[in-house]
């Protein structure tokens, strides 16, 4: 069963067709690999799911419910939670603030004027997201103010505000980018463990190695389209996606 | 993992009550510290007490929510104008001036707000402060049956005062003086009654900067492209604190209209507004008791230098011969008396170069200081026991 359906979705900036007739079925609990070259598209694609932009035509369904023409914290509250490719994170608070509000998000909706109780009185939350930073190994540092992190660690922590409000689709636009081998490979192992939780989730990634070892399905973008789908051994050995990708070389 | 937690929010329940013990005492105390700093009359204190919650409240909007406003003045001349017409329709009590003005202050805060907030940053300013100015301009013009112009709002003998011709209490004074129930609102009532007022607005703006409420204003000046991306509606978070704040400056005129029942239109210019903003920078934007700080230094300044004459000068500096006397009078002039925006200017071009973070920032550093020294002798002993 697909949790997500693209349909013809078009999408062009002043003449430039950066999505043409897209179409993309993503299954539940899934990883879904979006990959491509540089401009084809992936990353527009992403912002026609989470109401940064809104497609010319077409369909984004999610759990039978329309993507379109909804403001972003909306989606947020269907279920679908994003990672950014710079992380975005809440600098000036502690890392347990930074997993709290979302979890608040989670459990208080869009808005709620809660303004009697102590924040450090609020013991459920607290926990949950104490919980979730023990997850990504960051529980030691959650005093520290978010904007003292490295990279690598605000993107952990990123992800940890993402999934402490247990999202039902989880968006990651390159969660590997500008890492080291060995955070990779962290990074790698953190999504392997919370795969098992059974969030579906859809990675863009130019990482072949991160591609390869978490994608259950993979499709590849060239010049806003979609043009091979299948399983990663099947993306490996395809010439079209070779030929477009990969400029001919051999995986 | 269960103690652990509070530091990672910076404050604590014990903590917090404590602060609030001791800026209750600071306050009700002040008019005994205050005098050894020539600061000891009512008129200047309540000046503090005022200033001090529109700062708090300016703060909340400013300092945790990351939105500067520079059209809080708006609010304030709503809330003086407001208390005025409850002196002259209800009657000289100011219980019900306070509650009124900040009911009409958060109406106007919300329309101003909604519109606004529509924006960030730089047209966020400037949107507010075209509305603070228009306010300032209707005031004198078309609104002139209400506002009375450039004459300004005064309580008449011949006014109404409904409440206390119910009450048979009517006098007929030519200047009534406003009132707490009876107890007349000069001097040091005056001055602890606004005092208690600033007490309980203190504890509500600590209130809401520890609630999960005042977390998610933080978060909103600290990201809030994250916050909407996080599943949060931003926009009634933004107008609540802009209601909010606008409803302590209205809480502020009204007490301003308290001390003298007289409102005028230009406690709604630009430069009240842009007053505001520096005594919270002054201070320590974002920090609780910054702005109060900054608030009473800045009234402190404007009350002692601007009573500063040249004659006051001449004795400062009659150790000098005549010609350097001279000199150092006529340089020095130039920083008070009328000229006292100039030293106020030089104070906060050195705290924003040198202290980006106020007053606060430098307490801080001070406190850092001192808990160094205080380790450094603490391993010494240990060395020397060792």
């Amino acid at each position: 069963m697909s949790i997500l359906t693209v349909q013809g979705v078009n999408k062009s900036f002043a003449g430039l067709k950066a999505l043409n007739q897209v179409n993309l079925k993503v299954a539940q609990g899934q990883v879904h690999a979006i990959i491509g070259p540089n401009g084809a598209g992936k990353s527009t694609l992403l912002n026609c799911f989470v109401g940064r932009l809104e497609p010319d035509t077409g369909t984004v369904m999610f759990d039978g419910q329309s993507l379109l023409n909804r403001r972003p914290h909306e989606i947020n509250q269907l279920g679908v939670a994003r990672v950014f490719q710079t992380p975005e994170i809440f600098p000036d608070l502690s890392l347990l603030e930074n997993v709290m509000i979302p979890a608040f998000a989670h459990r208080d909706g869009a808005f709620k004027m809660n303004w009697l109780p102590r924040i450090d009185g609020e013991a459920e939350i607290r926990d949950k997201a104490l919980h979730m930073l023990e997850e990504v190994g960051l529980a030691d540092n959650r005093s520290d103010h978010a904007g003292a992190l490295s990279r690598g660690d605000k993107r952990r922590l990123e992800l940890a505000m993402c999934l402490v409000q247990e999202p039902r689709l989880l968006l990651l636009d390159e969660p590997t980018a500008g890492m080291s081998r060995a955070d990779t490979n962290n990074t790698i192992d953190l999504l392997k463990r919370i795969g098992e939780r059974g969030i579906t989730k859809i990675v863009i990634e130019h990482d072949m190695h991160v591609v390869f070892s978490l994608a259950h399905k993979v499709s590849v973008m060239a010049q806003g389209t979609v043009i091979a789908e299948g399983t990663p051994e099947e993306i490996r050995g395809n010439p079209k996606v070779q030929e477009a990708y990969l400029g001919g070389a051999h995986l | 993992m269960a103690a652990a937690p509070t530091s990672a929010f910076g404050t604590s329940r014990r903590s917090d009550l404590i602060f609030l013990v001791l800026f209750a005492a600071a306050v009700l105390t002040a008019p005994l510290w205050a005098s050894l700093i020539g600061a000891g009359y009512p008129d200047l204190l309540q000046k503090w007490a005022i200033y001090g919650l529109f700062a708090i409240g300016f703060n909340i909007l400013f300092g945790l929510t990351g939105y500067l406003s520079f059209g809080h003045a708006a609010f304030l001349g709503v809330g003086s104008y407001t208390a005025v017409w409850s002196f002259k329709l209800l009657g000289m009590n100011v219980l019900p001036a306070v509650f009124f003005a900040m009911i009409t202050a958060a109406v106007f805060a919300l329309a101003i707000g909604y519109i606004s907030l529509r924006r960030s940053g730089i047209y966020f300013s400037i949107l507010t402060l075209a509305f603070a100015q228009m306010s300032y301009n209707l005031a004198y013009s078309v609104l002139t049956p209400i506002t009375n112009g450039e004459t300004g709002l005064t309580v008449l003998p011949s006014d109404p005062r409904i409440l206390e011709q119910l009450a048979g209490v009517r006098d007929t004074v030519s200047t009534p003086t406003t009132s707490l129930f009876g107890l007349e609102m000069t001097g040091y009532p005056g001055f602890y009654f606004c005092a208690v007022v600033l007490i309980i607005g203190f504890f509500v703006a600590m209130k809401i900067a520890r609630s999960p409420f005042g977390t998610m204003l933080k978060a909103i000046k600290s990201n809030q492209t994250r916050m909407n991306y996080t599943g949060f509606n931003t926009r009634p978070y933004t107008l609540a604190a802009f209601i909010i704040s606008g409803m302590y400056a209205g809480l502020a005129g009204a007490l301003l209209a308290s001390t003298d029942p007289l409102a005028g239109a230009e406690r709604m210019q630009w430069t009240a507004s842009g007053e505001v903003v520096l005594m919270t920078i002054l201070g320590g934007a974002g920090t609780l008791l910054g702005p109060v700080l900054g608030a009473a230094v800045i009234k402190y300044f404007e009350n002692i230098f601007s009573a500063f004459n040249d004659q006051v000068l001449m004795e400062m500096f009659n150790w000098l011969p005549e010609t350097l006397q001279e000199a150092a009078v006529a340089v020095a002039g130039l920083f008070v008396g009328e000229g006292w925006h100039l030293t106020l200017g030089v104070v906060f071009m050195l705290i924003v170069i040198f202290l980006p973070g106020g007053i606060m920032e430098g307490i801080r550093r001070v406190q850092k200081l001192f808990r160094r020294s205080d380790g450094a002798s603490r391993t010494d002993t240990a060395s020397e026991s060792a």
